[in-house]
């Protein structure tokens, strides 16, 4: 399976280790990724603020420069997902704007015809794609010992979802279970991590990250799951400052999902870039893990007959 | 030929008349062959357009009518009664349908002109074709099938014995009831539903004119209107009706206990082999092979030990019968939404969220607890409680349409709730709709008394807190559309009203019965205003929550319109047969007995003395399998022949100087 890959800027910095687990998988599963050559920044959340059709050129670019030989373009991170995605359905809803679009890019000798692409996210890619099965054979340490709660964020579900319900999506949550894990039911998996707020407006950033981790705390979790650079950094590097000002004491390895991928399928920590996280992922990984207790979560047995069943 | 046809071009008022040129169709019509006079009228199925067709025929010796209009599911009739009123056969009349086919779905009023000329020259080309027919009439078979035994069902097996006919009601579950057995109380007079239900149940089982067929089936039909024959199975219920005595023993020796998903809706327990509830009818327990022991391990029979009648058949099979039946009533009824499809809102995840049917359980007096208004945990009351409005309905992620009863089931759980815990409830809604006697009233008195009403669709339940007095609750998220915010609102007990949809095998029974279903699957019927009863297939017809959400009280209604209509047929003793039929040209026929095996309804029968294939026209249900397959071309079908069907593409495909696009 050949895809062309976005791989975003984050990808290169904070998130370095999102990008390095993501091809030690994709290898493993044989997942051929060719990123696309000379692509560049998606655009974020700030260049749609000031000029909307800039954005989406900018965006474009990267859609024009993919080889023609790919269909479906993949990306890591959620707001380039959601951009790429945006993209590509404005110009294929409003051709008057797509004309404009490649208006604007015919300076650099360059088109996109809408409707060329697929634009997908990984987890959609290894979910549907790859599949479970596939993804179960490859399992040679599973992370039974790992009570996660799966995050997904805003912009991987929203406005549409290919993992189930954008308030309650559950795909990373069959992910997680193929590779042994405990996926928790954990209401604010859809959440909005805060964006940039922990930089803007530090007050409301902070509550934000402060519900999103107490919660995990509330359903037992261990480890944190995620599948945006976005989402980990806050979760991951705001976890001191949300303790200090809360007064609570949460030490939540903050993992993307790719890196308990390649936990599970027997991967060394440094080939997975366990070591690059504010909270050193890594080392909180193993103290949580230590510390398992397999006495199990509370919740089930009522009284009156229960009404628990499988989420799928 | 030598005919003088008339034609006749309905406006319909701006239905037809607004979209299509019916003068230029006019115009052109009158250039074709054996085109005796044109008309064009506003509305030709009025009293005046009937009457001009009369006299025409009648002054201008018309031999031939065709009427542009609409359907002829909706006034062939009309027209053609018309006809025989000036005394013409009726089957020289012949309605195109230029409105729902061509007007109705019309890009522009060009295109539809031109394709209203074509549709029209074709049916004028047909009609030329049209032969005399006095259709055949055949007595009408008294009994009556009635399918589903819910209160739609029991209602119209009643009112049919009660004038004196036989009927076999068909029941899938061991007893009768359906969902209104499950129900405590109904709107808006809060009366108690067993009360109402229970009686007529039993006058089911006490009435000589009505077989009842529990834990049954039906596998085929066979036949058409006045003469069905029905094939039905019949499961095991491994209990003997006729030997068991009501002792109970054998459900308080089984040492096999489930949770109760059927009558009790997943709350509380049963036993492998149990009373469908307390009032069931008829009253012997059920066994549950998939729960019992004996059946999972080859050991246990316990109750076959102890009951002391012998009642107990663990070898009991199934039973097939044939039923010969005049007329059908469907009355299956529905299914809840599945609430857990809507996972943010927690059913299936947290304990405190209950479906209203679940609900319905709670607060029966006789149910699992007592009638006690409980969290999950059966001791602790709520203090607040939920009610989630519109699940699965109105939201075009799962069913478009309103439910209907959900705004008031709603309120009666909050009244019952409010006066058994005095807790405070919060309703979630859309809109607030309570049409019917006494239901606007009902949701004044519920404002009066302080039940909370907050407009908005509820994003989702959490068990996430934000704040302390959120912890240790279940948290609504809504949009208050009221003040335009959002709030969060704490609460014990979540109760969702799930949305009435059509049970999963709608399509095959639709099937079985020669029944379509509509765009949201449930049955349809044969038109929403006029016959809301009847269905496409003549005799069967349709009652109850199995055509779309309604009441108790619309339910009734609808039962009993069914029961009359039926017994209308009953009290004409013959129906005419539907002259579309094949018939099998005996002279030419060779015998080679292809035809036989195709038939689906099995009405072909080979005379091996004369070494040819017969047609039982009462049998045939007109689907044309066999026209299509006979090697000899010696099958015709009334109203479709060959002449018929050739004249008819010729017309079609006549053009016009200039135009090759027939406007299709």
């Amino acid at each position: 399976m050949k895809y062309a890959y976005y791989p975003g800027c984050s990808s290169e910095t904070l998130s370095s280790g999102y990008e390095v687990s993501l091809q030690a998988v994709s290898h493993l599963l044989g997942l051929e990724l060719v990123t696309i050559p000379d692509w560049n920044c998606c655009g974020a959340t700030e260049y749609m603020a000031v000029s909307r059709l800039a954005s989406y050129a900018v965006a474009a670019r990267n859609l024009a420069l993919v080889p023609e030989d790919c269909h479906t373009v993949v990306a890591s991170c959620s707001a380039c997902f959601l951009n790429l995605k945006r993209v590509e359905v404005v110009m294929t809803d409003y051709p008057e704007v797509g004309e404009k679009v490649n208006e604007a890019m015919a300076a650099g000798g360059l088109s996109y015809g809408p409707g060329r692409l697929q634009i997908r996210h990984i987890l959609d890619v290894f979910l549907r794609d790859i599949g479970l099965e596939h993804i179960q054979e490859q399992v040679t340490k599973p992370l039974s010992d790992l009570q996660v709660a799966p995050y997904y964020g805003c912009m991987l579900v929203r406005p549409t979802s290919c993992f189930g319900q954008p308030e309650y999506p559950v795909g990373m949550d069959t992910l997680l279970g193929a590779l042994g894990a405990v996926p928790l039911d954990f209401s604010l998996r859809g959440y909005c991590c805060g964006g940039h707020l922990p930089q803007i407006k530090a007050d409301t950033g902070f509550e934000i990250i402060h519900r999103i981790l107490n919660n995990a705390e509330k359903e037992g979790a261990n480890c944190i799951a995620v599948a945006c650079p976005v989402c980990q950094l806050n979760l991951d590097l705001y976890q001191r400052d949300v303790n200090l000002r809360y007064g609570t004491n949460f030490e939540f390895p903050v993992l993307f999902f790719t890196q308990l991928m390649g936990l599970a399928f027997g991967l060394k920590e440094e080939e997975l870039g366990l070591d690059l996280e504010a909270m050193t992922g890594g080392r909180l990984l193993g103290e949580a893990r230590s510390q398992h207790d397999t006495s199990g979560y509370p919740g089930d047995g009522e009284a009156l007959g229960g009404n628990r069943e499988e989420i799928s | 030929m030598n005919q003088r046809i008339g034609v006749y071009l309905c406006r319909c008022g701006a239905n037809i008349g607004g979209v299509i040129d019916v003068s230029a169709v006019a115009e052109y019509v009158r250039s074709l062959d054996g085109v005796a006079i044109v008309r064009e009228n506003g509305f030709m199925c009025s009293e005046s357009g009937q009457e001009l067709l009369v006299n025409d025929i009648k002054d201008h010796g018309l031999d031939r009518v065709v009427v542009a209009a609409c359907s002829p599911h909706l006034h062939e009739e009309t027209f053609r009664m018309a006809a025989v009123r000036a005394g013409l056969n009726p089957f020289l009349v012949v309605v195109c349908n230029v409105r729902e086919q061509i007007a109705w779905i019309a890009d522009s009023g060009q295109a539809a002109s031109v394709r209203a000329q074509s549709q029209v020259a074709a049916t004028v080309a047909r009609v030329g074709y049209q032969r005399e027919i006095v259709p055949e009439r055949v007595p009408v078979n008294p009994a009556t099938l009635v399918v589903g035994g819910g209160i739609a069902g029991i209602e119209a097996a009643l009112r049919i014995a009660s004038a004196g006919y036989g009927v076999y009601l068909v029941e899938q579950g061991p007893s009768l009831g359906g969902h209104m057995a499950q129900l405590d109380t109904t709107f808006p007079a809060l009366e108690c539903g067993a009360c109402i239900l229970t009686p007529r149940m039993s006058a089911v089982a006490h009435h000589p004119g009505i077989t009842l067929l529990t834990m049954s089936e039906v596998e085929a039909v066979a036949g058409g209107i006045g003469n069905f024959t029905v094939r039905v199975r019949t499961n095991p219920r491994s209990v003997s009706p006729e030997l068991c005595n009501g002792c109970g023993i054998c459900e308080e020796k089984c040492p096999k206990r489930v949770v109760d998903t059927g009558h009790n809706a997943g709350l509380g327990n049963r036993k492998a082999i149990h009373f469908p509830f307390a009032q069931a009818v008829p009253f012997v327990p059920v066994l549950e092979r998939s729960d019992c022991l004996y059946f999972s391990t080859g050991k246990c029979r316990l109750c076959e030990k102890f009951c002391p009648t012998g009642a107990i058949d663990l070898k009991e099979k199934e039973v097939f019968r044939e039923i010969g039946v005049g007329q059908i009533i469907i009355a299956t009824g529905y299914s809840l939404f599945n609430a857990a499809r809507i996972s943010q809102y927690g059913y299936g995840r947290f304990a405190d969220v209950f479906s209203a049917l679940e609900m319905e359980r709670m607060l029966s007096s006789i149910g699992p607890t007592g009638g006690k208004v409980v969290r999950r945990d059966g001791i602790t009351q709520p203090k607040r409680v939920a009610i989630i409005h519109c699940v699965g309905s109105r939201d075009r992620n799962y069913h478009e349409y309103c439910s209907k009863v959900c705004c008031m089931y709603s309120l009666k759980f909050a009244r019952q709730i409010m006066e058994k815990t005095g807790a405070e409830v919060f309703n979630f809604y859309i809109d607030i709709r309570t049409p019917g006697k006494g239901c606007e009233e009902f949701y004044h008195q519920l404002q009066e008394k302080g039940g909370y009403f907050i407009r908005g669709r509820v994003a989702m339940v959490m068990e996430a807190a934000f704040t302390v007095t959120e912890e240790g609750h279940l948290i609504v998220q809504v949009e208050d559309t009221m003040i335009g915010r959002t709030r969060r609102i704490p609460v014990d007990m979540v109760i969702l009203s799930p949305a009435m949809e059509p049970r999963g095998d709608a399509v095959q029974l639709a099937t079985k019965f020669g029944l379509s279903c509509d765009v949201n699957g449930f049955l349809s019927e044969a038109h929403a205003k006029v016959s809301p009863v009847a269905t496409m297939n003549p005799g069967v017809l349709i009652a109850g929550c199995c055509q779309g959400p309604k009441d108790i009280a619309e339910t009734v209604a609808q039962a009993g319109a069914a029961a009359g209509q039926v017994l209308a047929t009953i009290a004409r003793g013959e129906v005419v047969i539907d002259p579309v039929r094949a018939t099998i040209d005996a002279d030419h026929c060779c015998g080679c007995r292809i035809c036989n095996d195709l038939c689906p309804c099995q009405a072909i029968t080979y005379d091996g003395e004369r070494k040819i294939s017969k047609i039982i026209t009462l049998l045939c249900c007109g689907c044309g399998t066999c026209v299509a397959a006979c090697p000899s071309g010696v099958i015709d079908m009334g109203q479709f022949t060959g002449d018929q069907v050739v004249a008819e593409i010729e017309g079609l495909l006549r053009t016009r100087s200039g135009d090759t696009t027939h406007g299709i």
